[in-house]
């Protein structure tokens, strides 16, 4: 199986050709190393940094940013979206706590990516 | 009204504006920042999703984590937030501002410029219809989504497939609304690759390429727009037309540099709507540099950052007395360079360059004065910068011309 893809490990996005032969895969067109996992996680089991906010109470802002400290299987990307929209936290927050702690059994925790003081 | 002597001035509290602190204050200035908002970070505070500082901190990091970092790598106290800038008097070196505290008079030893971009609004693109409510920047409808907590409407067009219409797309998604498509223009999209996939592709939104909004309908409220396909002269096809209905349009048409402050005294760059400037950060005013998405459209707060620092720097070593080369050389574009930076040289030090392509070619190579500097064995495209360092002068002319042209 020959396969097209464009690599989204970073900015750059390197146009990349895929080939699958049985266990064997072959990825050619990316510029660095993360170009070949990337491609070899696509063609395999597809994964997603999750980026979304959570509701705050008490804090100076309604909402803290947060994300994944990993990227969660493409295929739970709805289920854990609907999941955190129902989500409170308290304030004070401060960038890099754990919101969530193994995100729905995925081995991915969510983290604050900023800080909320208390109202 | 206040007198205030100071080293280094910076205006403009974002990405580059707090790069710049950092080196200003690290290289013993004495350093003011002004920004207009309550809080600084500019444009991080709002993006929060990732994709930054996979040049500076080798981490895949969200707008406000990157703004954070620059918050701790500040050392000093500089920030003065609820300032705005009035006037700049080039002849006499003031900087009127205004602020809680009243007008305030800076009379900085050198500035630096980094008061970001603004974006195009709808109307620049000369729509006929009704101006209705339930139209939006890009920027806006993220601002109230990620900061206010609240949802532009129920079920939206996208117009325009820059970056952040692409990211506004998946966010508007996620948080519950109808996102219809995007509909770009251009037989390509605006935004980077990345951000086709995984914010189209992987939340099924379409992407129409050749089509634009011609119409819009709505009283009080957006109810409708009309979309055609266009030509290649970007006029729309008879015949083609499509009634969307949707009660929110939000626009994602370009980015435009604010230079107000500057551009009538300070040689500007028609293409990148910027002051010129060279491998130091400095305009044509040499007690003014510059740095940021004021002198270009630059792809990645990573480069914003790194322009920062250099012109910080380099603006505390004039303001602390040293004097700093003077331009040697002169970048003049060639075939297929659009937005090009910096214009001009010393020949001192190596410098970074950025270069955006004017078209997409498969195979390329960029030249000096017909001599090849880099070959490209990939895609290149207008929505992807090209850097690069540049170390090597000797042997050119004091005129460089620089070509993208494809590889024979």
């Amino acid at each position: 199986m020959t396969k097209k893809l464009t690599c989204i490990s970073c900015p750059i996005g390197c146009e990349l050709t895929v080939y699958v032969e049985g266990d064997d895969i072959k990825v050619e067109g990316n510029r660095c190393p993360r170009g070949f996992e990337y491609a070899k996680n696509e063609v395999t089991n597809p994964q997603r940094m999750l980026t979304i906010s959570v509701k705050v109470e008490n804090g100076v802002m309604d909402l803290v940013s947060t994300r994944t400290d990993r990227p969660i299987p493409k295929k739970m990307l709805e289920e854990a979206i609907s999941y955190i929209k129902g989500l409170k936290v308290q304030a004070p927050i401060k960038r890099g706590d754990i919101i969530v702690k193994d995100l729905l059994n995925t081995g991915a925790n969510l983290i604050a990516t900023r800080t909320v003081l208390k109202k | 009204m206040r007198r205030e002597k100071v080293d280094v001035l910076i205006v403009g509290g974002g990405a580059a504006g707090l790069a710049a602190a950092i080196s200003a204050t690290e290289s013993g200035a004495k350093t003011v920042l002004l920004e207009r908002d309550r809080s600084t970070g500019g444009v991080l505070n709002q993006c929060i999703h990732n994709g930054f500082g996979l040049h500076v901190f080798k981490e895949e990091l969200t707008g406000p984590e990157f703004m954070e970092r620059l918050w701790e790598e500040l050392k000093e106290d500089v920030i003065r937030s609820n300032f705005t800038v009035l006037e700049i008097k080039p002849d006499t070196r003031e900087v009127i501002t205004l602020s809680e505290d009243g007008i305030i008079v800076f009379e900085p030893k050198a500035l630096v410029m980094s008061t970001g971009a603004r974006e195009r609004p709808l109307n620049s693109l000369r729509i006929p219809g009704s101006r209705v409510a339930g139209i939006y920047t890009a920027g806006v409808a993220q601002k109230m989504v990620n900061i206010y907590n609240r949802l532009p409407g129920k079920k939206v067009l996208i117009v325009g497939s820059g970056d952040i219409g692409l990211i506004m797309a998946r966010r508007l998604k996620i948080e519950g609304m109808d996102v219809v498509g995007v509909v770009e223009i251009m037989p390509e999209p605006g935004g980077l690759i990345r951000n086709v996939v995984q914010c189209l592709e992987d939340f099924n939104i379409p992407l129409w390429l050749s089509h634009t909004v011609i119409e819009i309908h709505g009283k009080e409220r957006l109810s409708e727009v009309v979309i055609a396909k266009v030509d290649e002269n970007r006029k729309p096809i008879a015949g083609t037309e499509k009634v969307i209905k949707v009660d929110t349009l939000v626009t994602s048409v370009g980015l435009i540099p604010q230079n107000e402050l500057i551009e009538n005294f300070v040689e500007m760059d028609p293409i990148n709507r910027g002051p010129v400037v060279d491998d130091y950060m400095r305009t044509s005013v040499e007690w003014i540099f510059a740095a940021g998405n004021n002198v270009a459209i630059h792809d990645l707060v990573d480069f914003v950052y790194d322009e920062g620092k250099i012109a910080g720097m380099h603006a505390a070593r004039y303001a602390l007395g040293e004097k700093l080369p003077e331009v040697k050389y002169e970048f003049v574009r060639g075939k297929n360079v659009g937005v090009m930076l910096p214009q001009k040289f010393t020949g001192t030090q190596p410098f970074k360059m950025y270069i955006r392509p004017t078209k997409s070619l498969e195979k390329s190579v960029l030249k000096f004065s017909d001599k090849i500097i880099r070959k490209f064995n990939w895609r290149i495209r207008p929505s992807e910068m090209i850097d690069l360092v540049v170390k090597n002068f000797e042997g050119f002319d004091s005129k460089i011309t620089v070509e993208v042209s494809n590889l024979d």
